[in-house]
């Protein structure tokens, strides 16, 4: 599979060569972001290539992402409330988390393969071409299949919507949209802080699987159901708190555990700024300290 | 005999080289373990008894899905898609000529991979759940063999079942469809996401039924002591009966692939 796939990918790379040099005169975040559009087109149509593959795999990010949804329902034919909140309250922080982590894995996905691409030396042939290194990681293997994760968080944040009873004003129905875009840019520098991560640790790639699939499984349930330090640690370390927890909070009319003002709940975009600075130095500090393994 | 003993030791070897990934693993399963602890937790505070376990039962529950998640191979993972490549390039009629058998090879591989596993990322995350949690680990010293026992039988039945999505790939070629159901389906029926005496009516009594409660569910509930004396003889002539079958059936499919691989000439 991998073999018929590569071989295109590397036609296509080479047909595009010298387009690659017009981007020169371009501001680089412009640049980077012309070129992930490039890679990701390319990767789009060698999955269509096989439609069939691609319907099947598509239902199955589909249903695998949506056993977290069917565990709580499980989980709901023996209780009420779990953690003192109901089945569509929680729905809504599930569905905030799973379509903002939905939308950063469909963009973001593949970056957890920084650490086999230097182990095997092909990241190399990242570094010589003229565009962003990041923007290639980035786009490198787009898999389209992920929509099926952003499709089951919708789902469910429309089975929450239409199911909560809700004083709605305009702040609060504002908050929602913000909260899935602030999310994912949030769960984006967290993935590229792990892969920033993998140029020291190689083969470490599952530690940045459990703060990005570990954090979304954990913004899937109330705060209430966690320790403190650990809703601390969420909150002040790792802000994964802001991509679902306080806005939702706020939403719902609810007292967050750990003592904090209402008007965090608008924070979200700050917050998801300040971790991708953060995330981007860590990335240029990565990409500085490589060293090829030379094979 | 010999030979698939070295081919166990290679499989275990083989695994043990990744000591940063395994690290980075025992990490993972870490960190899903405290997530999922804390929920059960939630859970058998409004219902305690749920399912016939207390609190610390279910939260050994958790921890032993966290260390049976690679030792079983309860996503899949391993082999098979080895096998498939081999199957999908051809490589596998080589495999075909050489003197040992093809299903016992692999299991012997997958056997030392799961042995690693069950030491590499089972004890650590068990022990710090230990730390961090009130465990219930089991009253009698024969409680360890027998569930040691189970949890063979149980990488036999999966090991079994991941054969037969390997040996689809002699009539699909892209095994990518096949182990992905595989895959939904032994997270689903293994007990991993939740206990399968929690599943509710008709669905519960066939999950319990399926291989996958091989997996989990039986392993956990002989370390639970959930099954003693005649019960668990019962337990292992349901794991051993389904691994059988399912060992047969693989069998008899890699005798018609053969036929199939011989007839196309390779």
């Amino acid at each position: 599979m991998a073999d018929t796939v590569a071989a295109p990918a590397d036609a296509e790379d080479r047909e595009r060569e010298p387009a690659g040099f017009a981007f020169e005169d371009r501001p680089r975040p412009l640049e980077g972001i012309r070129a992930y559009g490039l890679i990701m087109a390319m990767w789009v149509r060698s999955t269509m290539a096989y439609r069939a593959s691609f319907a099947m795999t598509l239902f199955g990010n589909l249903a695998v992402t949506a056993f977290d949804f069917v565990t709580i329902l499980l989980m709901f034919t023996h209780v009420d409330a779990l953690g003192g909140y109901s089945l569509p309250e929680i729905a809504l922080l599930y569905g905030l988390s799973a379509t903002a982590f939905g939308v950063c894995d469909l963009l973001l996905g593949s970056m957890d393969r920084v650490g086999s691409r230097v182990r095997d030396g092909t990241f190399d042939t990242l570094l010589v071409r003229p565009v962003p290194v990041l923007a290639q990681v980035a786009a490198d293997r787009f898999a389209l299949r992920r929509l099926g994760r952003i499709t089951q968080g919708l789902l469910v944040l429309g089975y929450a919507l239409v199911t909560l009873d809700i004083a709605w004003t305009p702040l609060k129905m504002l908050l929602l949209p913000m909260t899935v875009i602030s999310g994912a840019a949030i769960f984006g520098a967290v993935f590229i802080a792990g892969a920033a991560f993998q140029f020291v640790a190689q083969d470490a790639s599952e530690v940045q699987n459990s703060f990005t699939y570990g954090g979304t499984t954990l913004l899937q349930y109330p705060p209430t159901v966690f320790a403190k330090d650990l809703v601390r640690g969420v909150t002040f370390v790792v802000p994964l708190a802001f991509a679902s927890w306080l806005p939702a909070l706020y939403v719902l009319g609810r007292q967050y555990p750990v003592d904090l003002p209402q008007w965090v709940a608008f924070l979200p975009p700050l917050v998801a700024a300040g971790c991708c600075g953060l995330a981007g130095l860590a990335w240029r500090a990565g990409l500085r300290s490589y060293r090829s393994t030379g094979s | 005999m010999r030979l698939y003993a070295v081919v166990a030791a290679g499989g275990f070897r083989r695994y043990a080289t990744y000591r940063t990934a395994t690290a980075a693993g025992v990490f993972t399963n870490t960190v899903f373990g405290f997530i999922m602890a804390y929920t059960y937790t939630a859970l058998w505070d409004v219902r305690p008894q749920l399912g016939g376990y207390d609190t610390s039962q279910a939260l050994t529950y958790v921890w032993l899905g966290q260390a049976l998640l690679m030792t079983s191979a309860l996503m899949g993972g391993g082999f098979e898609s080895e096998l498939v490549e081999r199957i999908r390039t051809g490589d596998v009629a080589v495999d075909l000529y050489r003197p040992a058998d093809l299903q016992l090879w692999w299991l012997a591989a997958d056997l030392g991979r799961a042995a690693f596993h069950l030491l590499g990322r089972g004890v650590v995350p068990m022990f710090l759940g230990a730390l961090a949690f009130d465990l219930a680990f089991p009253g009698s010293l024969w409680t360890w063999p027998a569930f040691l026992l189970s949890v063979f039988l149980g990488v036999v039945v999966s090991f079994a079942i991941r054969y037969l999505v390997a040996m689809s790939a002699f009539w699909l070629l892209d095994g990518a469809g096949a182990m992905q159901m595989a895959m939904l389906a032994g997270l689903f029926f293994s007990g991993m996401l939740l206990p399968l005496n929690l599943f509710p009516g008709l669905l519960g009594e066939v999950a319990r039924a399926l291989p996958w409660s091989s997996l989990l569910q039986v392993p956990a509930d002989v370390f639970l002591g959930k099954h003693t004396g005649w019960g668990l003889a019962r337990a292992y002539v349901f794991q051993a009966g389904w691994a059988v079958v399912l060992l047969g059936a693989g069998r008899l499919l890699q005798t018609a692939a053969t036929r199939r691989v011989v007839v196309q000439g390779g």
